[in-house]
């Protein structure tokens, strides 16, 4: 069974948005059934900070031994930081998904798209 | 999961050990444990892994024209093949192109010829139908023998207290039948993975016990049962080249770099014709080993460019586990074969520049020839 906090959004393309602490300001990354899925994660290719992607957008791609696979930002908005920690240790993904393996920080546009993305039950009923 | 898959007699314990079950060549094989790709691969090349390769096909020949088949269906040279010897080999359409690769083991009163498990229908119809004109007896014994490959540095020590065998009597591709912890086994010197080892033949029923018994001996030695993703890279790490991926009804074993099996002067086979003309008139397209300078990973089906044009396609790629940097095979025109030669693959629209590189890619093996 994959983890599936119940604070975060998630997308069906894997992708959760949790809440930062700082005004409008989230973090990206992938969920414990993606890296589950994916396996041994190697490389992980992040955007610049000051980008902007629209929702949907590829903002980067992760590479796993046996496979490669897209980055979508969930929402609408700009990189403010990007996870510098996983060019060292790419398996933080595998190990931490929902913690040290976040990939980027995004200042959301319109925080009303939030509410186009699926909450912890929606996500669960998505995977199964 | 499709209810049409095959499991192996080892399902189970795959299941039981949190193994990753995927859809391989028709069976639910386990491609990872839980401690992941990386971790297996480590551990075959520093101590030992436990592979389960049941779903591989297993035929059999016998009668007065055993050999005289296998050698019309094959491309290498059988009369060569000792009791207790095995040979790598290919089969060939008449057009050259290659209908499996497999291993020939030759016992006392048979052959055993071993194949991959994505082509052991269309093998054995192919078989088949050359077997008529031969005084034999042709029989798929797939279903009653599974496979165990016990690989790494460690397998010799892992294997010692467990058979009364004399492991350091079996040599790379030599094999003895006798018993592996009480159960009647062939135990022999082969693997795909590029470290010493074993590859263990049982009864089907028997299978479970085997595997059991190995992992206990094994598990202070840091033997950990491997999936089939750590048995790709190995094998990718080695050049060592996978039917289906590299290999191809569609290419011939002289541009697939396996002219080093093909016995064109050992007598008629099928395909000899096509494989003598195209070695007479030149080899256009190869299967070369390539080195990514940089941190990209190609994967198949990626474009080969050279000064602007689309060249060929990567088969195999995938990031080396013991290197740290991508490594791929894939064809190219044979001026672009010659090693360092430096080309570029398309990394999903940027290009990465490539070396050609003679296999294999890791030289730090422990394999025993």
């Amino acid at each position: 069974m994959s983890d599936i906090p119940s604070d975060l959004l998630y997308t069906e393309e894997h992708e959760y948005l949790r809440a930062s602490g700082e005004e409008g300001i989230f973090f990206v990354g992938i969920t414990d059934y993606a890296q589950g899925e994916l396996g041994d994660v190697v490389y992980i290719e992040l955007p610049d900070t000051g980008i902007s992607f629209s929702k949907m957008e590829v903002f980067g791609t992760i590479e796993a031994v046996k496979a490669v696979s897209d980055l979508y930002s969930p929402i609408s908005g700009e990189v403010t930081e990007i996870n510098i920690g996983l060019d060292d240790d790419p398996s933080l993904v595998n190990s931490d998904p929902y913690g040290d393996g976040w990939m980027i920080k995004l200042r959301v546009d319109d925080e009303s798209d939030l509410d186009a993305l699926l909450d912890a039950d929606r996500y669960e009923d998505h995977i199964s | 999961m499709n209810c049409l898959l095959k499991r192996t007699p080892l399902y189970e314990r795959h299941v039981a050990a949190g193994a990753k079950m995927v859809p391989f060549a028709g069976f639910e094989m386990p491609v990872q444990y839980r401690t992941g790709i990386i971790a297996e691969h480590a551990a075959v090349r520093e101590t030992a892994g436990l592979f389960d390769v049941s779903h591989m096909g297993e035929f059999i020949v016998r009668g007065p024209q055993a050999l005289d088949l296998v050698q019309y269906v094959t491309v290498n040279d059988a009369s060569k093949i000792e009791v207790g010897q095995a040979q790598y080999s290919a089969m060939c359409l008449e057009s050259g192109g290659i209908v499996d690769d497999l291993l020939i083991y030759r016992f006392a009163d048979r052959f055993m010829l071993v194949v991959n498990a994505a082509n052991r229908t269309k093998d054995l119809e192919w078989i088949r139908h050359h077997a008529d004109a031969f005084n034999v007896e042709f029989e798929d014994a797939s279903e009653a023998i599974a496979l165990i490959a016990l690989q790494g540095p460690g397998a010799r020590e892992i294997l010692r207290p467990l058979t009364s065998h004399d492991v350091d009597a079996i040599e790379y591709y030599r094999f003895a039948e006798g018993e592996v912890a009480s159960i009647p086994a062939v135990v022999s010197g082969t693997g795909y993975t590029g470290e010493d080892g074993f590859e263990l033949y049982v009864a089907a029923g028997d299978a479970p016990e085997v595997w059991d018994a190995l992992l206990f001996a094994g598990s202070s030695q840091g033997l950990v049962p491997a999936g089939l993703g750590a048995r790709d890279s190995l094998r990718l790490e080695m050049g060592y080249s996978l039917y289906g991926n590299d290999l191809d009804e569609n290419h011939t074993t002289l541009e697939s770099g396996l002219g080093w099996i093909t016995k064109l002067d050992k007598g008629d086979f099928s395909g000899r014709d096509a494989l003598a003309a195209q070695k007479e008139n030149g080899v256009a397209r190869r299967l070369v080993g390539m080195k990514v300078r940089g941190r990209a990973f190609p994967r198949p089906g990626y474009t080969i460019v050279s000064g602007g044009e689309v060249v060929g396609h990567v088969t195999s790629g995938t990031m080396s586990p013991s290197l740290g940097v991508g490594i791929a095979m894939g064809y190219v025109p044979s001026e672009l074969a010659r090693v360092d030669t430096v080309f570029q693959v398309d990394v999903r629209g940027r290009p990465a520049e490539v070396r050609v590189q003679r296999p294999p890619f890791y030289t730090d093996s422990s394999i025993r020839r």
